[in-house]
């Protein structure tokens, strides 16, 4: 191996990481005001589906996964799918509780 | 492919001149080591993203169950505070993403005063949370044998909360499960905030060490890594603040 | 009886064990609590699991002496439950979930893929420390006391019912959690990033896949176990409410959670049982893994399903009847991959050069008992007969027959085959031989009846019973006396052998893994030079050719 001992990664530019900050910042604007506007069912969506985007932001570019191996991206979807299953499965019970018995 | 016997690859072995300090002997590079490091560190992020889990799945099932009584008592809670540590929690973020392209381009005094930005923006948000925490215990709103239902049986008694958003008073058995929503909110958030203290105590080690010089000289690897953990934790909290604060406010 | 062995040792006249190793390499106890050697570390776990197995096994002991008469005799019915309470906690906990990973994945996993170390070695030593934490803290929970819920916890008795000291159990089990998490993190970060040179992912024994299939559940499941033992503790002591009916919450909650860790739980004590078995059963057939694919993505189909049934320990507690469909229906699935393993061992052993060393005979004892314990597991899987069969004897028999008759069986195979490389000696091959077959005839003494009691319908953690299930118990007792006399003997002539066993030499099973192709006991650093892999795994004209090349069967 040669002296050259720095990892082979992407550095990622300041001006990238400008950009998401304003996004993030954006979204919680938007979530807030989304909470004050009655859209019924569709409020919980929105909300979560704001949240989800501005989590997505962070992880593809502030933790650097836009630039990772796949193993990681991998690695992410193994751990999101997990707590998925937990989610999903666990209600599914507590809401067909409520279907009664067949 | 079916050569005979198992040779040496005495190419993989780095010569000891050349290999830097902080490679341990069990790694073949500076590079393999990074790699497991940071491998190491998400799979410990996803025992958190579990951990989460659990207190997820209870607040999903009670919110749904108990709608009314989580409505209301998101009421309590003071939107303003929570956004502010929100956008609070997210420029912390991003000054550590700084952080790390300072290590990254060893630029030694931008990384001690981006993980000192980071590090005064996280004590903010812990103070922040104090006074919200402080709030909810002079009314009355902490689970266990002060509990008060008051301002859920007779929302006017809170007038601040009344003036925006005009409760319905709620049945008194709903109205018990507002604590419910109260433990949930004291579990998450105070499970969220000893994720920062922990967090800021590391950063402040870190601070040390950078003044000292030691993420600069090409080995970041801790810098990196600690920034996946601070971005994580700021992940679990743009959630708690979309669930906890934003359930209803029309 | 023929000497039917492929045993190769070298000349006892001149063999020497060799003088530079992990063990002779630092001297003192300091060099012990305090290395970051891999292999080190899984005899530090080796020497403590072992000292709580038999803390287990006594409790199990005092458990089959009360069930001698239908009455509740020997002790009150409180300390019953305390008794059996800390004997599944034990055993599960502390025993049968690091037994693998902790002693033979540690000392092997980096030598079958040509490595010097764990990737975080010092994460290691932690995990020991953590599971010693855990362990005496249980073990001082029970002089103050115990507890006395079941091992399951099951809400909401332990939160609002009992005085028992389940906050401090629960601690225990939480900390030893992190043992496994951290041992499961490394291992995940080691299998992925430290494989030597040509090591590609099917070339890699199978024990390293079942060890890697294991350490996903464990770094996946174990946290929600922290979490809901975290929520008992804070229900216990604040009444926060979520398992609280009386404040709206569910104490359903508490078992979803509960059990989401532990049916992934028992595949990861399972798993690296069966990566054992992969790998003896293969040596003594001389001859490759049948279906190698086959039975390396079952591993991995069985930890990817075995999250999908959690709930099959839930259908009589409440939860809703389409959850009971689909979980049951999920349930048939899982047994496939298992199944399928079970087939292909089968098949390895087809046209095999079969011979009987004592691995061998405990692998005999798997595949059969196992078997059992499988199919068993899909009789309760079908949510129909598990509402008869469920919390009876029925189920105690099941599980006794995977985790003992299954795991403890690849457990014991796994450190007999490689005993002689962790210590460089051999062990009395008559004695083990005897201790296997008294094992296997014991175990089914003791087991078998069980599931005839669950069947008649006798319940589980109950220290008394209608009279006519006396003689199924005595049979039952009688066995356990065997089994205990089976378990001792591998802790008597293995300690003899350090000092007065045969040297073993690099190879004495002639098996072709990397960790079979250096001294025994290793180095610390295992390997001389650093490997390269250039032929499958479980290659035997590869070592056959090896072996002439070298003139000798092994290096003495």
């Amino acid at each position: 191996m040669s002296g050259h001992n720095e990892q082979a990664r992407h550095i990622v530019s300041p001006g990238v990481y400008l950009v998401i900050l304003f996004a993030l910042l954006l979204g919680t604007a938007l979530t807030v005001w989304a909470s004050y506007v009655d859209l019924g069912l569709w409020n919980p969506v929105i909300a979560l589906a704001i949240a989800t985007t501005k989590a997505v932001l962070v992880v593809l570019y502030f933790m650097h996964v836009k630039y990772s191996t796949k193993l990681t991206k991998l690695t992410i979807i193994a751990g999101i799918f997990m707590f998925l299953t937990l989610i999903t499965m666990t209600l599914a019970d507590y809401i067909s509780r409520a279907w009664g018995s067949w | 492919m079916q050569d005979s016997s198992i040779h040496a690859a005495n190419a993989a072995l780095p010569a000891h001149e050349e290999h830097p300090a902080y490679l341990r002997h069990h790694f073949n590079s500076a590079e393999q080591q990074a790699d497991a490091a940071g491998f190491a560190m998400w799979l410990f992020l996803l025992t958190e993203v579990m951990f989460f889990g659990g207190l997820f799945t209870a607040y999903l099932i009670y919110r749904n169950w108990y709608y009314p009584a989580f409505v209301t008592g998101s009421h309590q809670l003071n939107v303003v505070w929570g956004a502010t540590n929100t956008v609070v929690l997210i420029f912390s973020s991003f000054t550590m993403a700084m952080g790390v392209w300072c290590a990254q381009t060893r630029r030694r005094r931008g990384l001690v005063l981006c993980l000192a930005l980071t590090f005064i923006l996280g004590l903010s948000f812990l103070g922040i949370k104090t006074i919200e925490y402080r709030e909810k215990i002079e009314k009355h709103h902490v689970p266990g044998f002060h509990y008060s239902l008051q301002s859920f049986l007779d929302p006017k008694s809170n007038p601040e909360v009344y003036a925006e958003y005009h409760d319905k008073p709620l049945e008194p058995d709903m109205a018990r499960h507002t604590e419910l929503y109260f433990s949930l909110y004291f579990l998450m958030t105070g499970m969220h905030a000893l994720h920062m203290i922990i967090g800021i105590g590391i950063l402040g080690f870190m601070i040390l060490r950078a003044r000292a010089g030691a993420y600069t000289t090409g080995h970041e690897t801790f810098v990196v890594n600690f920034g996946l953990y601070w971005h994580f934790i700021d992940i679990v909290w743009i959630y708690l603040f979309a669930l906890l604060y934003l359930i209803s406010r029309h | 009886m023929s000497e039917n062995t492929i045993v190769s040792l070298p000349d006892q006249a001149t063999a020497r064990i060799p003088k530079d190793n992990y063990i002779t390499r630092e001297n003192g106890l300091l060099s012990w609590l305090l290395t970051s050697d891999h292999k080190r570390i899984a005899i530090l776990y080796l020497i403590s699991i072992t000292f709580f197995f038999f803390i287990g096994g006594a409790l199990a002991g005092l458990i089959r002496l009360e069930l001698l008469t239908p009455q509740t005799d020997l002790m009150a019915t409180d300390t019953y439950n305390k008794v059996f309470t800390m004997h599944g906690i034990i055993m599960i906990f502390f025993f049968l979930v690091p037994s693998v990973p902790a002693t033979l994945g540690n000392f092997f996993i980096p030598m079958m893929i040509g490595a010097k170390d764990l990737a975080l070695p010092k994460i290691n030593l932690l995990s020991w420390y953590l599971y010693m934490a855990g362990g005496l803290l249980a073990l001082y929970t029970m002089t103050v006391g115990g507890v006395d819920t079941g091992w399951t916890f099951t809400t909401p008795l332990s939160t609002h019912y009992v005085n028992t000291n389940v906050l401090s159990t629960g601690l225990a089990v939480f900390i030893a959690g992190f043992s496994s998490i951290l041992t499961g993190l490394n291992f995940i970060v080691t299998i992925h990033k430290m494989r030597a040179p040509g090591l590609t992912w099917f070339r890699l024994p199978l024990f390293i896949w079942a060890n890697y299939a294991a350490s996903i559940l464990m770094v996946l499941g174990t946290p929600v176990l922290a979490i809901a033992i975290v929520l008992i503790a804070l229900e216990r002591t604040l009444g926060i409410g979520v398992f609280d009916p009386t404040k709206g919450g569910d104490p359903l909650l508490f078992q979803h959670l509960f059990w989401f860790y532990s049916h992934p739980a028992v595949y990861i004590m399972i798993l690296p049982g069966m990566g054992v078995i992969s790998e003896v059963i293969s040596n003594f057939s001389r001859k490759r893994v049948f279906g190698y694919t086959a039975v390396a993505f079952s591993s991995v189909a069985i930890a990817v399903f075995g999250f999908f049934v959690w709930a099959h320990h839930m259908f009589i507690m409440g939860i809703s009847n389409y959850a009971v469909l689909v979980f049951s229906l999920l349930s048939m699935l899982v047994a496939v991959p298992s199944a399928i393993k079970i087939f292909n061992w089968t098949l390895t052993l087809y046209k095999g050069s079969i011979t009987f060393e004592t691995p061998m005979l405990y692998a005999f004892g798997f595949l059969g008992l196992f078997t059992i314990g499988g199919m068993t597991g899909v009789f309760l899987g079908s949510s129909g007969t598990d509402i008869h069969l469920t919390e009876t004897y029925f189920i105690v028999a099941h599980f006794h027959f995977v985790m003992v008759g299954g795991m403890l069986m690849a457990f014991l195979s796994g450190i007999h085959f490689w005993w002689p490389k962790m210590t460089g000696r051999m062990y009395p091959e008559k004695i083990s031989q005897l201790a296997a077959v008294v094992t296997f005839i014991g175990f089914i003494l003791t087991f078998f009846p069980q599931f005839i009691l669950g069947m008649l319908g006798m319940p589980r953690r109950y220290a008394s019973y209608p009279p006519e299930f006396q003689i199924l118990n005595v049979f039952s007792t009688a066995g356990a006396t065997i089994l205990g006399v089976g378990y001792l003997l591998p802790v008597l002539y293995l300690i003899w052998s350090l000092r007065y066993g045969a040297i073993a030499g690099d190879n004495p099973w002639q098996a072709t893994g990397l960790e079979w192709q250096t001294q025994s006991p290793p180095l610390t650093e295992n390997f001389a030079e650093i490997p390269v892999m250039d032929h499958e795994a479980y290659d035997y004209e590869w070592l056959e050719k090896q072996q002439k090349e070298k003139g000798v069967a092994n290096a003495g």
